[in-house]
């Protein structure tokens, strides 16, 4: 009986987070652990001359300190590996565990202080002398690949990462037959990570020989594990990673980072458990994140503003190091062409290394660049051919009827890009008539003779989420009659045991709160991916679905054995099996289990296997594609050049939803982040590559006091690619956020004839695109 | 040698006796001395907020206040906020219903605030409750099941008086 | 980002606290902490030593002395912001008060420390230049005043000697049926503003008789308009002369740094400097 699924669960989590019993890496003190802290490059560039740190290891409490010579991995001239390989890359730098002679970025790890506190480790810090030569950086995207850049790299030739091509339909024949083309030059940047808990490593090497154990705030638990263990030369089962409380990821904790391998190496040289907490400080600087991307794009349209075909160049900030692939520039191009029917693509990505903190995806990945381009110039064709921009949308949507759509571009594995189910018009139609679009007209006017600047913007956007292959889920009925449940996706704050407690208790007739849960702990389970890209419940849905569906036929099949009864003739409620219509006759859940488990002498029914358990790794066979339409309603102070978001609202289309609290939470805090993006968060570096904004009172976090209350409709179109008709509901709310807000500003100012050519737009840069409108308009 | 001074702090209603560094913070001394890691640790310069705990009653950021300047004063942490049977308070009650938490790391800092500021202002709008809490930050929820669960818990502390 | 180590004092009287100054190199003051221990915590100061002021007696406390309101250096802007004396005889600082950080950094934070500190775009250094607030400052050799158009000498560096000690910050009533307001242009609720402004307006028989303007964040310290502040008084307030009092706020002398531009200081004192002598003016004669 479906009771718990798609009803509004209050979280199993929320009691122990909310009455301070949370465990995060922090919180864990083991004994005679020491504390750790590193040095950091003070530059964007430098050749390292040498590094003497005999005064920081003379001082009392210091315990070692390591530079990368100093670690005993098997080859430490060795730098790490490329997480995600791909032939796009033309130039697969990663950095080694620390600098070696070279730092290529301000942050970049160059030695590491084990002392009795973290205090005492930051003292020895100062008296670590490191002779740099200092050299030229490299760090605006848009001129890092002209000849005459300065290397990022000593050695290459140019600083051209990799390069990459989105392209499908004839092009030239789409822009040579269209009435209109219309260009678009923009630079857009996105900020960093900013969970709010830091990234943090504690590692033990445990005494007995039975291997590490790491603990890391990690979004990936099994992708450390490969990573380290390759690194170490070791089977993967001697390294064990646990992710316990992790607050916050969005992307960033998704790597593998110096930090967890030179953590755990040291504290095996120590032999004492060595806990290293980044500071926020390093946050800003060490944890990776997203930055600048330059678009120059020319979109081709008929008469009626109907795109015919969009091509372009992109300049993406790389960073100093690739860790990570070309994951962002591929999610950068591939949602291309959004939410709409184009015909024609051609749009080239150049990856330009740059002397920065590397970037990794953040909540969205490159899709809210790809998607604010695209929202762009359908902007571009109602500004310029005076149509609605909902009418523009709708003119160009993917319809319902064309669903599963292939737009024609082609995923990372080769595989064509389809959108499997959703109805664009539809949901658009549910923003308007959310935001009262019809009514803004009327609200814009009387504002206005007020002297006060209202403006609308909507924008659209397409989630492919669930990414696969797998996240497994084990289900065990327990003797006590409790379930537990085991998958490796590690969570960040999602929720994973509610959802999940949700579909197993659904599933085999017990009650969400008998549902013990245990993740991201690769001893306690055997494989996993991670918690990325919307995907866990597109992919721990179905498996724990289907790992409790097998549990509960073998339930059935014992209890008709055990009560003599036939199947059909049983049901499973409450923790017990029932004859249908003769109370009396049951049998609990923990009694089946006990029969699967026997001790010594016992004896397990024939047909059977012992434990009362199923493990499942049934995914989403393909890509839920989720949908969204926003409506932004802002306000902007002419003369300060605030803007503030009077109005917000979402219909979003995640297919069928296991929580919708949880769903609008996603949901939410998506916007929210999406909106800091639009107008506040900025990571600023000067010429030579200094980072400018390292402290919370430079860099901007979206607080309370200037967030919209969010209006939310969903639409659930089922995904046809799982059992439960799930799409993954993550990021679905950041991609869309920073168009909307973006042409709601540009519609408030539409008498000024104000054109945004970069976000975040903060007011220093409205005003002066406001002065400039109206010094041409004085001409 | 490191300064060090002996204080006692009455932390959650139980006096606490320790020898502390007198350049540890509040925020470090509750979590690494007494292993009271329900106060989180979120940018040590006193804006994100996940450090909030009362100090004689009033909500301040601990890794603002150097554990020595503690000593012979009551500091509640968010672990001293439930009672002692366990029955969460009206704000954790309304957090966990108005799904006001995700991550969880800003929590504490969050609820100490909202208790805090709901204990001066009884009737607060939307408004006002967006401002009390401008100063605790939170990249999981958008803020919006925080406001709602400090709405819904000042109507509850209003009707138990 | 723990702090370097230093040596802890924590005095509890004036002349103790003196002494310990006058006995010590290399100090940092301590009072509500809210902006030291942050530059402790990140190690852009590392003092040898460090005086704490809160257990000093006699140094809070908010006093209405018949023609001033006599502040203690160590007050919390909680006590100011909440006190009676204050919103009936200074209700501008109350206002400015409300931008200040947030309500748990108020609840330590205090008026001597912001003083002290003297960051250029603080709101309650931006208040005292528009009230000429006089200042007791406590050294070896006894106890001396400083008007506060003398209290900062650069960025961020207060006249104060290192064996020296702020007591008490005056602010003197005006005597004449007056209205203030204060206004900011802040990113977020709680940041430091951009650029904040102060204004008193007094107002008898429809013509400006006294008038008061600082702008706080444009320069490296609080600055006064005076000729803002001459322009005004005899003119009828208005739309239009506050309008010219903003154009000529405009082009006040201001500094850009990596985040914000000269040009932008500017716009923000015209813009501000005019809604805010429009509020002040409203409520000298009896409105919002």
């Amino acid at each position: 009986m479906v009771r718990y699924t798609g009803a509004e669960v209050q979280r199993m989590e929320d009691p122990r987070l909310l009455t301070g019993h949370g465990r995060y890496v922090d919180d864990i003190h083991l004994p005679g652990m020491l504390h750790g802290a590193f040095l950091r490059s003070s530059h964007a560039h430098a050749r390292i001359r040498s590094i003497d740190t005999s005064a920081a290891l003379a001082l009392p409490g210091v315990h070692a300190v390591f530079t990368q010579a100093d670690l005993a991995v098997p080859d430490v001239a060795q730098s790490m590996n490329q997480l995600y390989p791909a032939p796009v890359i033309h130039q697969d730098i990663t950095q080694h565990p620390m600098a070696t002679d070279e730092v290529c970025y301000v942050g970049q790890t160059v030695a590491l202080v084990a002392a009795d506190s973290r205090a005492i480790a930051e003292d020895a810090l100062v008296l670590i002398d490191v002779d740099y030569e200092p050299l030229p950086a490299v760090v605006d995207c848009r001129t890092a690949l002209a000849d005459d850049a300065p290397m990022a790299h000593i050695g290459s030739e140019n600083n051209m990462a990799g390069q990459l091509k989105s392209a499908f339909g004839d092009i030239d024949g789409a822009f040579a037959k269209a009435d209109h083309v219309f260009t678009g030059s923009f630079m857009q940047h996105r900020g960093g990570c900013h969970s709010m808990e830091t990234r943090g490593v504690l590692a033990r090497d445990e005494p007995y020989g039975e291997g590490l154990t790491i603990w890391s705030s990690t979004q990936c638990p099994y992708l450390v594990r490969r990573a380290l263990a390759t690194h170490l030369g070791e089977p993967e089962d001697r390294v064990r990673i646990i992710a316990p409380d992790v607050g916050g990821g969005f992307g960033p904790k998704a790597g593998f980072y110096p930090e967890e391998i030179v953590i755990p190496v040291a504290a095996r040289q120590l032999g004492r458990p060595l806990k290293w907490i980044e500071d926020r400080r390093e946050h800003f600087t060490a944890t990776t994140g997203q930055r600048d991307q330059q678009w120059d794009l020319e979109v081709a349209c008929d008469k009626d503003g109907k795109m015919l075909g969009l091509r372009g160049v992109v300049i993406h900030e790389n960073g100093a190091y690739m860790p990570y692939g070309a994951l962002l520039p591929f999610t950068s191009v591939t949602p291309l062409p959004g939410s709409y029917a184009i015909p024609a693509l051609d749009v080239r990505l150049d990856i330009a290394f740059t002397n920065t903190t590397p970037t990794t995806p953040v909540r969205g990945a490159g899709r809210p660049y790809g998607i604010y381009a695209v929202e762009r110039m359908v902007e571009t064709i109602a500004r310029e051919l005076q149509i609605d921009p909902a009418e523009v949308r709708r003119r160009n949507f993917v319809r319902a009827d064309q669903m599963p759509y292939e737009t024609g571009a082609k995923l990372r594995d080769g595989m064509p890009v389809r959108y499997d189910s959703g109805d664009y018009h539809a949901c658009q139609e549910k923003a308007l008539e959310l935001a009262d679009y019809a009514g803004f007209k009327a609200r814009q006017d009387a504002a206005r003779t007020q002297g006060r600047y209202l403006g609308i913007g909507v924008s659209a956007c397409i989630e492919d989420t669930g990414v696969g292959p797998y996240e497994g889920t084990t289900v065990k009925i327990e003797p006590s009659g409790k379930i537990m449940v085991r998958t490796g996706a590690a969570s960040q704050g999602q929720g994973h045991h509610t959802m999940i407690a949700q579909i197993v208790s659904d599933q085999l007739g017990v009650q969400p709160e008998d549902i013990m849960f245990e993740a991201a702990d690769t001893g306690k389970f055997p494989q996993g991916v991670g918690t990325i890209g919307s995907r866990v419940t597109a992919n721990v849905g179905p498996s724990s679905f289907d790992a409790a569906g097998q549990v509960r036929e073998t339930v059935l099949k014992l209890a008709a054995e055990t009560l003599e009864a036939a199947e059909q003739d049983l049901e499973l409620e409450d923790g017990e099996v029932r004859v249908a219509g003769a109370p009396d006759l049951k049998v609990t859940l923990g009694e089946l289990a006990l029969k699967l488990a026997p001790m010594s002498g016992g004896k397990i029914p024939a047909g059977f296997s012992p434990s009362l358990e199923a493990t499942s790794y049934l995914g989403s066979s393909g890509s839920p594609v989720a949908s969204g339409s926003n409506v932004a309603e802002v306000e902007v102070d002419i003369g300060t050049g605030e803007v503030r978001v009077l109005r917000y609202s979402v219909a979003h289309d995640c297919g069928n939803m296991i929580n919708p609290m949880m769903v609008d939470g996603q949901i939410i805090g998506g916007v929210v982040h999406g909106i800091g993006n639009a107008l506040f968060e900025r990571m600023i570096y000067d010429e030579q590559g200094q980072p400018l904004t390292t402290n919370y009172g430079e860099y901007l976090l979206p607080l309370a006091s200037e967030m919209p209350h969010i209006d939310i409709v969903h639409q659930e179109t089922p995904s046809p690619l799982n059992p439960l008709g799930v799409k993954g509901a993550g990021e679905g709310g950041t991609i869309p956020a920073a168009p909307a807000i973006v042409a709601a500003i540009e519609n408030a100012l539409a008498d000024f004839g104000v054109v945004i050519d970069y976000y975040p737009v903060d007011p220093q840069y409205l005003t002066e695109l406001i002065d400039a409108a109206g010094a041409q308009a004085a001409e | 040698m490191a300064d060090k001074r002996e204080i006692t702090v009455t932390i959650n209603g139980q006096a606490q006796t320790a020898e502390v560094e007198t350049r540890t913070n509040l925020a470090d001394f509750l979590r690494h001395e007494l292993e009271l890691t329900g106060t989180h640790v979120g940018c040590e310069h006193g804006v994100c907020g996940a450090c909030t705990v009362l100090v004689d009653g009033a909500a301040v950021r601990s890794c603002l206040m150097l554990a020595v300047q503690a000593d012979g004063h009551e500091v509640t942490s968010v672990e001293g906020l439930a009672a002692a049977d366990g029955t969460l308070h009206p704000v954790q009650e309304a957090f966990w219903k108005n799904h006001g938490l995700q991550c969880g790391f800003c929590t504490p800092g969050m609820v100490i605030s909202v208790a805090a500021f709901l204990k001066d202002n009884p009737n607060p709008t939307e408004a006002d409750v967006r401002s009390a809490i401008s100063g605790n930050i939170c990249r999981c929820t958008g803020y919006q099941g925080i406001v709602a669960a400090a709405l819904e818990a000042a109507e509850t502390m209003r009707q138990e008086g | 980002m723990k702090p370097g180590p230093f040596t802890y004092h924590d005095p509890t009287s004036v002349d103790d606290a003196v002494a310990l100054l006058a006995g010590h190199e290399d100090v940092k003051l301590l009072a509500g902490g809210q902006s030291l221990m942050p530059m402790l915590n990140m190690r852009f100061v590392v003092p040898d030593h460090v005086i704490d002021l809160n257990g000093v007696a006699d140094m809070s406390g908010i006093a209405d002395t018949g023609d001033a309101l006599a502040i203690g250096a160590m007050t919390r802007q909680c006590d100011l912001a909440s006190s009676e004396i204050v919103a009936a005889r200074a209700p501008i600082l109350r206002e400015a008060l409300s931008f200040v950080g947030h309500f748990q950094t108020r609840n330590r934070g205090t008026i001597g420390g912001s003083l002290c500190h003297l960051d250029p775009a603080a709101e309650q250094p931006t208040v005292a230049a528009a009230y000429d607030a006089e200042l007791t400052i406590v050294g070896p050799e006894g106890t001396r005043e400083v008007a506060f158009a003398e209290w900062p000498l650069a960025y961020m560096m207060a006249n104060l000697a290192p064996d020296e000690l702020l007591t008490q910050i005056r602010f003197p009533y005006w005597q004449e049926a007056h209205g203030a307001a204060f206004v900011e242009f802040a990113r977020r609720h709680g940041d430091f503003a951009i650029i904040g402004v102060a204004a008193l307006l007094a107002v008898e028989d429809g013509k400006i008789t006294r008038a008061s303007v600082a702008v706080g964040g444009a320069d490296v310290q609080p600055l006064r308009l005076a000729d803002v502040e001459t322009m005004l008084v005899g003119a009828a307030p208005g739309d239009a002369v506050f309008a010219e009092a903003g154009a000529m706020a405009r082009k006040i002398d201001a500094m850009s740094d990596a985040y914000v531009t000269t040009q932008y200081r500017q716009r923000l004192a015209g813009v501000l400097v005019e809604r805010a002598l429009a509020q002040a003016a409203s409520r000298a004669t009896g409105g919002e």
